[in-house]
Order: structure tokens, then C-alpha cells, then sequence
């Protein structure tokens, strides 16, 4: 036994060829195959939202059947919610939650690989409807990434079913994704490090953890009843058996909504990290942080019904979601006066992680505003289903959770990789993007108050300008990353050396490491005071 | 540092990781579950609030109810088919005034149009849905499925109470009923389809 060990000795030993990725129970070398995949399907779902635009860069039908269409919008949801924001914030936590807590690795590494493994298998039978599709064998699924009963029970294809285990698969993926975070903070955590210690985003994903694995089996049941009212002769959702569609809805989103907080919990961390390095203070207000993600984490579960305000809910049910939906914008707004204290008086510089910030923190905080006017009730009569909608989820999926990944890989990459990224270029992928996300988003304000409803490949005359300006902006974004692409790839295979603490400012365990970071963090545990 | 002294580190940590991963697995299956216990839980409060309009089941009459012949109470009937169910369905009369409290007996008239045998359930719906709670049915043809032959056509009776605490504001109510195709019916069709289809394959 012990002959076996000594063979282990060298400091940075790591398998190699592809079994070191197949096999791998590396938290970095999981969370870089992570992060790879959330890229090749940011690419993927952009492909399939650029189809999208360009179809509605004019009124009319001109490049794709409608029934297509509705598929392009459905995968194009499908892929950008579990395929990208989700594994890139699982990818980062992978990477940087051992490293700020001062553990070796993550507590479970063997499930970490298995909870990887799973995305691929999900996704390939997800596009594998796709390409079906393309290839004439039957549509894709076609009723929107809420796959509402009965358009996915009665009336969903036949691919319905690959779409079906797709989710059981990602579900089981993320249930012991965040298994193994809470795992890794609850016990791994350096000497010292009481929970009031640990760094934001460990917080932050410690909550959403916590969420993920309230919701995801809900989903997995949605999805299970789904399959038996298909298939078994169940009547969950099917009104001739005694079953109710409405109530799909309501159990959907009570996943749905919860959902959407785990998509924006991880990025109010990444900021909070980002913020104070570059403007070389600490973060204004750390214990009313962890309070407002805290109570945001409560709140997400008793207000999943402001999405179905035009089902026929009486007016107590309606006006109970509206009061509770808006009391979110309190924690929420702590938030954000704390980032912007943080900067206030502090010496301020605006490398592209910090640029990223910035822009999330005033284009999130404009995606909140837009969500109150949502929530409502007799103003969202007028909003429901329109592209006012669509601006909305965008301005705080893309300009929130995307720019915080952007933001991440651009703080964190000198770490990972030992060099520099280019900063030049950083800069410039920073400005492309934030100006064409706003030229392609905002105009979908104006169209939705004016009527348009999404997922619809046609639209009345009046709505062409705004549309072709979007589609315009549109095409400069997806041609944008290309060169995030690039400047990834190149920091990847060299440049100006990095050193340990990277950033000026930068503070917390993981620039007590050596960048790029050994195989193995925090060999010994730190002490922390 | 090597590998060896990380492992022992790890392994340290062992016994309280397994313990916790089995509490949160707990917590998983506990949570699935509760996905599905929201199924009763929704029917449940829909009934206790009267939310959704849905009408109770059959109530049997073991007193006699107070009648209020000081109010008249208009009830409107709707028929609906679902989806292009190849039958004719109407109520005798679009709408009758009772006194709350007093049984009324009202006629729906279906009728099967296509060329086999249809079995359908209808589905009751009341609007206001708070009403819900105030309207009971004695004796509905939702309470059965209903099956019938070719051209067949079939008289239904309804007869129901609108009780008589219906609160003041309320004068109007609407009785909506949707015909389904019998979803079990829906499932042998198609089976007996793929049969013969499979049957056609071998001659």
C-alpha cells in the first residue's frame, strides 16, 4: 500500500491524455471542463438567438417555418438557462471555492466528476432533437423553455421525451453539484474561518446550493408527471382525467422562480469579490450582505405565482404576490447601495473585470426596475407575454448573470492560468459588448409596450425599426465574443506573467496561492485570523 | 506538500461528509415529494377557497334548505366541446332564475356526429369562482362518463341548489361544462390503431 503512495510524490502530479479529463476528481480540472462547456453552449444557444433575430429583422416569414421558430426559442432558452449560466457558475465555484476556504479540493471529488459527465449526455439528447429536426425526422420541442401543459403533454412531438430525461439528467447533475458545495463549505473551511469569515461568493453559492437542491426535484417531478400523463394514462395536467393545466404552471414555478435567483445569487458574489479589489476597500457592508442574500433566497419561494397574474388568479391571490414580489427589490436594493459605497471615496481603477461590474450593477439594477413595473398587477395585464418581458429576463440574465461570468473569468483567469490576459483586448470585447447588448436589448422595451408578443416569427408593421435595430445589435454581440473566445485561448497558452496576488488590491486565500494555482490548493490549511 | 498528507487530510473529513450527504439526500427525496404532494395540496385549497370555480361532487339532501323566495339568482349555461370532439352539445335553455335555496332541474342535449362510439366526461366550472362553494349538484351527468353510439343523441339532466348564504353581491352565476374525450378512450383508440396499422404491416 505504501509503495503505491510513494509513487504519488511528486508535487504536481496529474494523469495524463484524455483520461485525465475523464476520470479526473481535480476540482480545477472539473471546473475548466465546466467552464468549456458553458462556452461551446453559449455559442451554441447565441447560433440558435442570431436565426431568431435574423428572422425578425423582417416582418413576414423569411428564413424559418414558424414551428421551427418556436423550437430555435425554445432550445435557445432551454440551452442559455442550463447549459451556460448554470455549469459556468457550478465551473467557478469548482475553481475558487477551495481556494477561498483553504481546502485541497472539493469535499466529494468523485461525485463532482459524475455530476460533470452527466451535463454532456443531457445535452447531447437535447440537441439530438434538434438535429432530428433539421433532418426532417420530426420537431424539436416547440413550446417555449416553460413548457407549459397541455402544450407539451397533449400537443408536445415525439422528442418531447428526449427533452424529458435531458432534465432528469441535468437535474440529477445539479442536485449533486450543490450537494458537493455544501458539503465542501460546511466541512473544509480553513482553520479559523467561522462563517461570518468566508469570502461573498462563498456565501452566495452556499445559499443558492441550498436552493438548488429545494427546486431541482421539484422540477424532476414536473417533468416525472409530465412523462405519465404522456405515456401512463395519468391526468396530472389533463383536464378530462380530473387533472388541472393550470396547476403545471403553478408547480413549475415553483421551481421557475427560485430558478431564476439561483442564476443571480452566484453573480451578486462575483461582484461582491470584484468591487472592493479595485476600488481597495473592503466590502461596504459584509453582514448585511449575507443577510439580504439570505432573505432574497426566502423570498423566491412564495412568489412564483407573479408569472401567472392572467390565469384567472381572485384578486387576494394577486395582490399577496404583487406586496411579496416587491418587497424583493428591498434586499435587493441593500445590494446595490452597498457596491456603490463600496466604490464611493475608494481609488478606483477600471480594469475589465471591473468595467464588467460596473455595467452589471447599473444594467441589473435597470433588468430589478423593469421587474417591478412586472410585478404590477394591473400594469402586467398590459406587459404579460410581450417583448417588455423578454427585455427584462434579458437585461438580467445577460447584462446580470453573463457580464458576471464575463467579470469572473476576467478577475480570476491570471490565477488559473499563471499569465496575464490581454488587456487591451479585454477592453475591448468589454466595450462591443455592453454597447450591442443595450442596442439589442433595450429597443424590446418600446416594441413590448407597444404591443409585440414574443415567440411569435411575424409582427405587425409598425414594429420593424425597433426590430432591425435589435437584430443589428444583436449580431455585433454574438461576433463580440468571438473575441472574449480569443482572448480566453490566449491567456490559456501564454503572456505576461502573473503574480500571486494578481490585482493591486486583490485580498482573500486564493491570492495566497501561486498563480496559475497548483494541482492541489491549499495543501496545508491556512490560518485564518 | 505531497499527496499523502492531503489524502489523510481529506479523509479526516470523511465520516461528517457522509453524514451530511445522506441529511441532504434526505432533503432531495423530501423535496421531490413535495412536488407531488402539491398536487392534493392544490385540489385541497382550491376547494376549501372556492378558487378556480370548481364545483364539489354530488351532495345528497338530508334537510330541508331554507328558501329565499325574496331573491331571484340568475345561473347562465354554457357547453363547450374540447379540442374538434365530433359532437353537438347545448343546454335546452340558455338560462334559468331560481330562488336560492330550491332545487332546479336543467336539460343538456348531446350528440354524437362521427361514426363510432365516443365516450366523454364533462367537466364543471363556475363563474364567479368563489361562488363555487354556494352551488350544489344532486344529480349531474359530470358524475358519470357518458358514452355514445354513432348518431346517438342524449337528453342530461342536471339538477342543482344554489344555496341559500350565496352572498348578496352575487346575482349572476355562469355554469360552464366542457365535454372531453375519455382519455381512456383516447388511449385504447390509439392502441387499436397501432394494432391494426401493425396488422396492415404483416398482410
Amino acid at each position: 500500500m505504501n509503495a503505491v503512495i510513494e509513487e504519488h510524490h511528486d508535487h504536481d502530479h496529474k494523469p495524463t491524455g484524455i483520461g485525465r479529463w475523464l476520470f479526473s476528481t481535480n476540482h480545477k480540472d472539473i471546473g475548466s471542463m465546466y467552464l468549456w462547456f458553458a462556452f461551446v453552449m453559449f455559442f451554441v444557444g447565441g447560433s440558435l438567438a442570431l436565426v431568431i433575430r435574423a428572422e425578425l429583422f423582417q416582418p413576414g416569414l423569411q428564413i424559418v417555418e414558424p414551428d421551427f421558430f418556436n423550437q430555435l426559442t425554445t432550445l435557445h432558452g432551454l440551452i442559455m438557462v442550463f447549459g451556460v449560466i448554470m455549469p459556468a457558475f457550478v465551473g467557478l465555484a469548482n475553481w475558487q471555492l477551495p481556494m477561498m476556504i483553504g481546502a485541497p479540493d472539493m469535499a466529494l471529488p468523485r461525485m463532482n466528476n459524475w455530476s460533470f459527465w452527466l451535463l454532456p449526455a443531457a445535452f447531447s439528447l437535447l440537441l439530438a432533437s434538434l438535429v432530428m429536426s433539421i433532418m426532417g425526422m420530426g420537431a424539436a420541442p416547440n413550446f417555449g423553455w416553460t413548457f407549459y401543459a397541455p402544450l407539451s403533454t397533449t400537443y408536445g412531438p415525439s422528442s418531447t421525451d428526449f427533452f424529458i430525461f435531458s432534465v432528469h439528467l441535468m437535474g440529477i447533475s445539479s442536485v449533486m453539484g450543490a450537494i458537493n458545495v455544501i458539503a465542501t463549505i460546511m466541512n473544509m473551511r480553513a482553520p479559523g474561518m467561522n462563517y461570518m469569515k468566508m469570502p461573498i461568493f462563498v456565501w452566495t453559492w452556499f445559499i443558492t446550493a441550498y436552493l438548488l437542491i429545494a427546486v431541482m426535484p421539484v422540477l424532476a417531478g414536473a417533468v416525472t408527471m409530465m412523462l405519465t400523463d404522456r405515456h401512463f394514462g395519468t391526468s396530472f395536467f389533463d383536464a378530462a382525467g380530473g387533472g388541472d393545466p393550470v396547476m403545471f404552471q403553478h408547480i413549475f414555478w415553483f421551481f421557475g422562480h427560485p430558478e431564476v435567483y439561483i442564476m443571480i445569487l452566484p453573480a451578486f458574489g462575483i461582484i461582491s469579490q470584484i468591487v472592493p479589489t479595485f476600488s481597495r476597500k473592503p466590502l461596504f457592508g459584509y453582514s448585511s450582505m449575507v443577510y439580504a442574500t439570505a432573505s432574497i433566497a426566502f423570498l423566491s419561494f412564495i412568489v412564483w405565482a407573479h408569472h401567472m397574474f392572467t390565469t384567472g388568479m381572485p384578486v387576494a391571490g394577486e395582490l399577496f404576490f404583487m406586496y411579496s414580489t416587491m418587497l424583493i427589490a428591498v434586499p435587493t436594493g441593500v445590494k446595490v447601495f452597498n457596491w456603490v459605497s463600496t466604490m464611493w471615496k475608494g481609488s478606483l481603477t477600471f480594469e475589465t473585470p471591473m468595467l464588467f461590474a460596473i455595467a452589471f450593477i447599473f444594467l441589473f439594477t435597470m433588468g430589478g426596475f423593469t421587474g417591478l413595473m412586472l410585478c404590477i398587477v394591473p400594469a402586467d395585464f398590459q406587459y404579460h407575454d410581450t417583448y417588455f418581458v423578454v427585455a427584462h429576463f434579458h437585461y438580467v440574465l445577460v447584462t446580470g448573470a453573463a457580464f458576471s461570468i464575463m467579470a469572473a473569468v476576467y478577475y480570476w483567469i491570471p490565477k488559473w492560468t499563471g499569465h496575464m490576459y490581454d488587456e487591451k483586448l479585454g477592453k475591448l470585447h468589454f466595450w462591443l459588448t455592453v454597447i450591442s447588448s443595450n442596442v439589442l436589448f433595450f429597443p424590446m422595451h418600446f416594441i413590448g409596450l407597444a404591443g409585440m408578443p414574443r415567440r411569435i416569427p411575424d409582427y405587425a408593421l409598425q414594429f420593424t425599426e425597433f426590430n432591425q435595430i435589435a437584430t443589428v445589435g444583436a449580431f455585433v454581440f454574438g461576433f463580440s465574443q468571438l473575441i472574449f473566445l480569443y482572448v480566453v485561448i490566449k491567456c490559456v497558452r501564454g503572456g505576461k506573467k502573473a503574480s500571486s496576488e494578481v490585482w493591486e488590491g486583490a485580498r482573500g486565500l486564493e491570492f495566497d496561492l501561486p498563480s496559475p494555482a497548483p494541482f492541489h490548493s491549499h495543501t496545508t490549511p491556512p490560518q485564518v485570523k | 506538500m505531497n499527496q499523502h498528507q492531503k489524502s489523510t487530510q481529506q479523509q479526516a473529513a470523511q465520516p461528517e461528509n457522509r453524514l451530511l450527504v445522506r441529511r441532504l439526500l434526505l432533503l432531495v427525496v423530501m423535496m421531490f415529494g413535495f412536488g407531488y404532494a402539491l398536487v392534493p395540496l392544490y385540489d385541497v385549497f382550491c376547494e376549501v377557497t372556492g378558487l378556480n370555480g370548481k364545483t364539489g361532487d354530488q351532495v345528497v339532501l338530508n334537510k330541508q334548505q331554507l328558501v329565499d323566495e325574496s331573491r331571484l339568482v340568475k345561473v347562465v349555461f354554457l357547453a363547450s366541446l374540447n379540442d374538434s370532439m365530433p359532437w353537438q352539445f347545448k343546454p335546452e335553455q340558455s338560462s334559468i332564475e331560481v330562488h336560492p335555496g330550491k332545487p332546479a332541474t336543467v336539460n343538456f342535449m348531446a350528440k354524437n356526429i362521427s361514426d363510432r362510439n365516443l365516450t366523454g366526461q364533462a367537466v364543471p366550472s363556475v363563474a364567479p369562482g368563489l361562488a363555487a362553494a354556494y352551488f350544489q349538484k344532486t344529480e349531474c351527468f359530470c358524475f358519470t362518463q357518458q358514452e355514445l353510439k354513432p348518431g346517438e343523441e342524449k337528453i342530461m339532466p342536471v339538477t342543482f341548489i344554489v344555496d341559500s348564504q350565496l352572498p348578496e353581491k352575487m346575482n349572476e352565476l355562469i355554469l360552464s361544462y366542457t365535454f372531453f374525450i375519455s382519455k381512456q378512450q383516447n388511449e385504447d383508440s390509439s392502441a387499436s390503431l397501432a394494432l391494426s396499422l401493425h396488422q396492415d404491416q404483416k398482410l
